[in-house]
């Protein structure tokens, strides 16, 4: 056993190489003065330098932010932003609402771990491509391991409207012939001319664009924490505007219930 | 509700309309029982709690192991991390439903948190009263299956990987429950106790106390999941409430505890202060 030999080498000692506050004087983030070195980076680019310490040119931070507003839908019946609407409705604070909703994005049938899962896949299936495997094998191995490809079907639709104005974007800016994005592609054509007809969906393009730009899946995971808010707020705030508790009120009656018959509770 | 009305399909819950307002309830059924005609006086919360989950009464065993592990479990203390995030939000005076999130955010994790003991819970559901079988599981843990949002787990799950030998805490909650117990695992676990710690190479923790002690009442790991971030906010609320009346500056900062390794300026001072 070791024994607590690392908490007590941690004691009141954290050593940073992300950064520190020098109380009334400067900042430093990773090895920078923010008020100096990165006062002119704009906030998307600040926030991609914290989690992977690299800068992006102008042309990526265009295509990053442009995943950010695409997603960004001021829909108050999706399950996460339904959160911000309810927190609204019911008179909690902005922060609280839209802190939950953040957490909430972290699903499995879209958001986050999609999110993980499709920048994975791309990297496993061009390791497997890369040692001689079919891009038809590596498919099928796929969905028989898990009954489905992250990045292709979607939740209660089946086309993905954002998709036509991402590669639109990537065609202006010259980065449609990214290798993970014509992988991506390739996997789409796979699963069409297949029996299982599954349409790439947004989450699958816009992790071939971030591998395409060296993220790691780490990485891609935490800059994609931030993708919905600012289709949060405005559901938030329509709640908050409307009569408290009106945002889609249920009767007693929309509880179907399914379980045993009434019974006594016996002391 | 001209489409087909949609509804929230339940097994636990059932309501009756008052007769002047269709969205006031005038009874509540929680699996068949009147809760406010009936359980109210006579239930006990902790049966409640069993019934919302297991859509059945706890026999008196069942609710007493419950209760009593709902008790060891209510106050982790200000040390702990879920409870050290609550205390930083309220010394900031920060609002007191984000106080629990902290504490909820921070104790979700696989460190003394509730993945923790869904994934300990995982391993008795494989292992059972199994030495030879835990041996495998925690020396050869099983991988994951493909990447997740979760980063796996560092260490044994239910073990204390900074421990130097069990907790007098986790043997005493590990003694009661396990005399409480109408179930399998917690017997077997307090007489097998020092065989798993030395293949674990680390001591027992009240996480692995307590996802034993969630098998033996028939909960799945993904209840005993939300029960132990359930039952573990008690503390975090209380030390909130009581850092928040104190104030920051009775709260560690750390001020001489952060060096910055890579300081441009060269300097090898500390980060000092507390924000105005």
């Amino acid at each position: 056993m070791n024994g607590p030999t690392q908490l007590l080498e941690s004691e009141n000692h954290w050593v940073s190489h992300m950064g520190g506050w020098f109380a009334g004087e400067r900042v430093v983030f990773r090895g920078q003065d923010l008020h100096r070195d990165l006062k002119d980076l704009n906030w998307t680019e600040l926030y991609l330098f914290s989690i992977t310490g690299r800068r992006f040119s102008p042309v990526e931070l265009k295509i990053l932010t442009a995943l950010w507003v695409y997603t960004s839908y001021p829909e108050p019946r999706i399950w996460n932003n339904r959160v911000a609407a309810l927190a609204g409705t019911a008179r909690s604070t902005g922060a609280l609402g839209v802190g939950a909703a953040v957490a909430v994005s972290e699903a499995t049938i879209y958001g986050r771990r999609p999110d993980i899962r499709t920048i994975d896949f791309l990297l496993r299936a061009q390791q497997r491509q890369d040692a001689g495997e079919t891009l038809q094998s590596i498919v099928k191995d796929e969905l028989q391991r898990f009954r489905g490809i992250p990045g292709y079907g979607r939740p209660v639709t089946r086309g993905d409207e954002r998709i036509p104005h991402m590669l639109a974007l990537l065609r202006e800016t010259g980065r449609e012939q990214g290798m993970y994005v014509q992988l991506a592609l390739a996997v789409e054509h796979e699963l069409s001319v297949g029996r299982w007809r599954m349409q790439m969906n947004m989450a699958m393009l816009c992790a071939a664009i971030a591998t395409d730009m060296g993220f790691t899946p780490n990485e891609y995971y935490k800059y994609a924490i931030p993708s919905f808010i600012a289709g949060m707020l405005p559901c938030t705030i329509e709640a908050e505007e409307k009569p408290e508790g009106t945002f889609f009120p249920l009767r007693c009656t929309r509880i179907a219930y399914e379980g045993v018959a009434q019974r006594r509770w016996d002391v | 509700m001209s489409e087909k009305t949609e509804v929230i399909r339940s097994k636990i819950w059932q309501e009756v309309a008052e007769p002047d307002n269709p969205f006031a309830a005038a009874t509540c059924y929680c699996s068949g029982y009147d809760v406010y005609g009936e359980m109210l006086g006579n239930a006990r919360w902790i049966e409640f709690l069993y019934l919302l989950f297991k859509r059945e009464r706890p026999n008196h065993s069942q609710a007493q192991l419950l209760e009593s592990l709902a008790v060891a479990l209510a106050n982790p203390g200000p040390r702990d991390p879920a409870v050290h995030a609550a205390m930083a939000a309220g010394v900031g005076g920060s609002t007191h439903a984000s106080c629990l999130m902290a504490a909820l955010a921070v104790g979700a994790g696989a460190y003394g948190g509730a993945r923790e003991v869904l994934i300990a819970m995982e391993a008795w559901q494989a292992c059972g009263q199994n030495v030879e079988a835990w041996r495998e599981r925690l020396t050869h843990p099983p991988g994951e299956e493909r990447i997740d949002v979760w980063l796996p787990i560092e260490h044994p799950p239910g073990f204390d990987p900074h421990g130097a030998s069990c907790a007098t805490p986790v043997r005493q909650t590990l003694a009661l429950l396990a005399k409480l117990s109408p179930g399998l695992a917690l017997p077997w676990l307090e007489a097998e106790r020092t065989a798993l710690e030395a293949i674990a190479d680390c001591p027992l923790a009240l996480s692995g106390v307590a996802a034993a002690a969630l098998i033996d009442l028939g909960f799945s790991p993904a209840q005993g999941e939300m029960l132990y971030l359930l039952l573990r906010l008690p503390g975090a609320a209380a030390h909130a409430l009581e850092q928040e009346e104190l104030g920051f500056r009775n709260f560690p900062f750390f001020g001489a505890g952060l060096t910055v390794a890579n300081d441009p300026a060269q300097r090898h001072e500390h980060p000092t202060g507390a924000p105005t």
